[in-house]
């Protein structure tokens, strides 16, 4: 058996952009086109309703939609209480609340239309 | 009078018609009766055998044949639909008088007074046969009016104050060409027989004219066929087009006089309603997704006639609505129509059970008057700041019940159709509100404000803090000073219109503080803001439409403040213009201090 000193190697943190899944956020821009424009600056996550009790970042799914990490983003989603607040502050007038639809909608794939 | 016959061919296509619409009416009738719930179906037959009936009667007089609320709207398009639908219903009412006084033993055969004219022969004029045939040519002339008018309209439409009519479909086409052509043919009928069997101002003095260039004779029997099939063809139409509304409406008067209101699902009463909409297009320019987003094809007419015909993407267009209520207040029939999008929503939605978990159990608050902000007064936090000032000055023992930021009343995601998730947050909320024995409950945003009074069971009263303000003005905790300024104040839709119309209170506060300047968009008229949150993909272009246009509207007259009562419609207001906007709060804080 070997020694176990309480360190591990790290799990690899790479994302092959060749390999992510893309319909994700094919789907999502389709959806609400308004999502390109965003710029990732965090407004939406500093105000955030569910972010107050939780680690949701409205800015982090959105960067998971664009690398195809759907299966993170699943869970997270659901947290959103669509209160609009981020919505409000978008310094983008990014149309988060139906980002946030659209997200749902893929992960679940029986409402998907 | 002698009779000439009793009985021709011509009559058949009317009959057919008649026939087949009476069958479809009854079957619909009782499909529809079977569809409400039990409770309903028993307030239905209490209500027919109470005085009720005669306050629906009167209601179906006034509204379905004088059209009552749409003379209020514009008297031109009042009064074309009065003309046709209270013309052609006298003209019914004298055709059977006609028969009962000339020959009773006719009135079964239901032909008979609608060809009375072709199947009687007029052989010496009596007082009360000239009084009849004044009196039908001045309906056929009343009706015929009307008709020109809805011909008119069709091509002008701003004579009667529309700005747009709806387009047709094939089967309102039908009923429409059909409508139009039935009564000129029976001018033609009539004057052509007018000969035989007289005629007043009107068709006698056709049949004369016509006399003068044609042989009259050769062009009866031709002319009565054609009428006959007109009507046949109106009927057979029917159900298929607009018109279905005529005996719809009837029903939909009765049911409601009834105490039945619409319910979580379209079945019944919903169903009602929407056979009930004349797609007049009275809503296409009440929505300003409209007048200031020019999206005319997204308005309730066009949902309407989708969820009627289950064509197209029925839950995407219940989701693209401001859910403002605009439509509901413009509607001459009365038709719930946010209520009949929200069933759809909610019929389309998906939920998770596991989601929320994560909100923490409720801490207690122990307090007498508890305060919620709500997320939309967070993130304007020059509200909560002055309804703070507020309550300290008034000296009451208040807490904050979502100091530093809590979770949302439940309102957007139920507008969004996720009633499960919504259920969620009411009984959190519920816990927090139970648990710190408040005696009442302040809050700031119209939206927070409807829900918790609507969908929430809580034991204690709910006031906004308008209504609030205006009673701790009234009983003397505050003292306020006129500042001097003029503002003109808006109507938020989820307090005004959504709420059953809190218009007085904040206009109440306002009058002593400021000279409050009047605008045609208030109260029951008032303007969406745009950024509602009852829908989703209205794009922010649309949405900044949508607010200019209003600012500009609200703002004609240069106040010098524009006084909101929402959080989300001032901060909404804010970024559309260079307009100072301040919540009603912020108002009577700096009002206080002078
Ligand atoms: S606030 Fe807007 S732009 Fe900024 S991260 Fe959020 S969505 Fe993107
Ligand atoms: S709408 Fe959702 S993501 Fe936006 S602030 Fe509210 S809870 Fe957060
Ligand atoms: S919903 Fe009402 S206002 Fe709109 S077309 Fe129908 S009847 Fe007219
Ligand atoms: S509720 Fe408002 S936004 Fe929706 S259709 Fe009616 S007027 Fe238009």
């Amino acid at each position: 058996m070997k020694p176990d000193f309480g360190y591990s190697i790290n799990q690899s943190q790479k994302i092959d952009l060749d390999q992510t899944p893309k319909d994700v956020a094919a789907f999502v821009l389709r959806f609400e086109p308004s999502f390109a424009i965003c710029i990732g600056c965090g407004t939406c996550m500093a105000t955030c309703s569910a972010g107050h009790f939780t680690h949701f970042n409205l800015r982090m799914a959105q960067l998971m939609v664009m690398r195809g990490q759907i299966k993170k983003i699943h869970e997270d989603i659901e947290k959103c209480m669509l209160c609009g607040k981020c919505q409000m502050l978008c310094p983008r007038g990014v149309n988060t609340r139906n980002v946030v639809l659209a997200i749902h909608r893929f992960t679940h794939p029986l409402s998907r239309t | 009078m002698r009779e000439r016959f009793i009985y021709d061919p011509f009559v058949l296509p009317f009959m057919a018609g008649f026939i087949y619409i009476l069958i479809y009416l009854f079957a619909g009738i009782i499909k529809t009766v079977k569809e409400l719930p039990y409770e309903d179906r028993k307030k239905l037959g209490k209500s027919i055998f109470s005085r009720k009936i005669f306050v629906s009667i009167k209601e179906i007089f006034i509204e379905c044949l004088i059209h009552r609320k749409i003379w209020k709207r514009n008297p031109v398009l009042g009064y074309m639909h009065m003309s046709i639908a209270f013309g052609w219903f006298m003209l019914i009412i004298l055709g059977h008088l006609e028969v009962q006084l000339y020959c009773p033993d006719r009135v079964k055969l239901p032909y008979f007074p609608i060809f009375f004219r072709y199947f009687m022969m007029e052989t010496e004029t009596t007082l009360k046969g000239s009084l009849l045939f004044f009196l039908m040519d001045f309906f056929l002339l009343m009706v015929l009016t009307g008709i020109g008018l809805a011909i008119y309209k069709r091509i002008n439409s701003r004579l009667m104050g529309m700005r747009r009519t709806t387009k047709l479909k094939i089967g309102d086409s039908i009923a429409v060409y059909t409508l139009w052509a039935i009564f000129p043919l029976r001018l033609l009928a009539e004057s052509f027989t007018s000969g035989i069997s007289g005629g007043s101002f009107l068709t006698r003095g056709f049949g004369l004219v016509f006399e003068s260039f044609v042989h009259n004779e050769a062009l009866i029997r031709p002319m009565w066929w054609a009428y006959s099939i007109a009507l046949g063809a109106f009927f057979f139409a029917l159900p298929f087009s607009r018109f279905m509304h005529i005996p719809t409406e009837i029903l939909l008067i009765v049911l409601r006089n009834a105490g039945i209101k619409s319910r979580k699902t379209n079945a019944g009463y919903g169903n009602i309603e929407l056979y009930s909409c004349s797609r007049c297009g009275i809503c296409i320019d009440a929505c300003q997704m409209s007048s200031a987003a020019h999206l005319d094809r997204k308005t309730t007419v066009y949902f309407m006639r989708m969820l009627r015909d289950e064509k197209g993407n029925i839950e995407e267009a219940a989701q693209q609505c401001l859910m403002c209520g605009r439509c509901v207040d413009a509607c001459p029939v009365g038709i719930d129509s946010c209520r009949l999008k929200q069933n759809v929503r909610r019929s389309g939605s998906f939920h998770s059970p596991q989601q929320y978990q994560y909100i923490p159990p409720a801490e207690t608050i122990r307090t007498d008057v508890l305060y919620f902000a709500g997320c939309m007064s967070h993130v304007t936090p020059g509200i909560e700041k002055a309804m703070r000032t507020i309550f300290e000055k008034a000296g009451v023992n208040y807490r904050m019940m979502d100091e530093g930021g809590g979770i949302c009343c439940g309102r957007p995601v139920m507008l969004l159709g996720q009633e499960e998730s919504a259920a969620v947050l009411i009984r959190k909320n519920t816990d927090i509100i139970l648990q710190s024995n408040a005696k009442l409950l302040v809050t700031s945003c119209p939206i927070c404000f409807k829900v918790f009074n609507e969908e929430y069971d809580l034991p204690i009263p709910v006031m906004h803090h308008t209504q609030y303000i205006e009673q701790l003005l009234d009983t003397g905790k505050i003292s306020v000073n006129h500042t001097g300024l003029s503002v003109v104040y808006h109507d938020p839709c989820d307090l005004g219109r959504n709420s059953g119309g809190i218009y007085q209170p904040p206009r109440q506060v306002l009058y002593q503080v400021a000279y409050v300047m009047g605008n045609p968009n208030e109260r029951e008229k008032s303007l969406c803001c745009g950024a509602s949150v009852g829908n989703a993909v209205l794009t922010n272009d649309q949405r900044r439409k949508i607010a200019r246009d209003a600012l500009e509207k609200l703002t004609e007259e240069h106040p010098d403040i524009l006084v909101t009562a929402c959080p989300l419609c001032k901060k909404t207001f804010a970024g559309a213009g260079t307009q100072q906007v301040e919540d009603i709060a912020q108002i009577v804080v700096k009002a206080m201090d002078q």
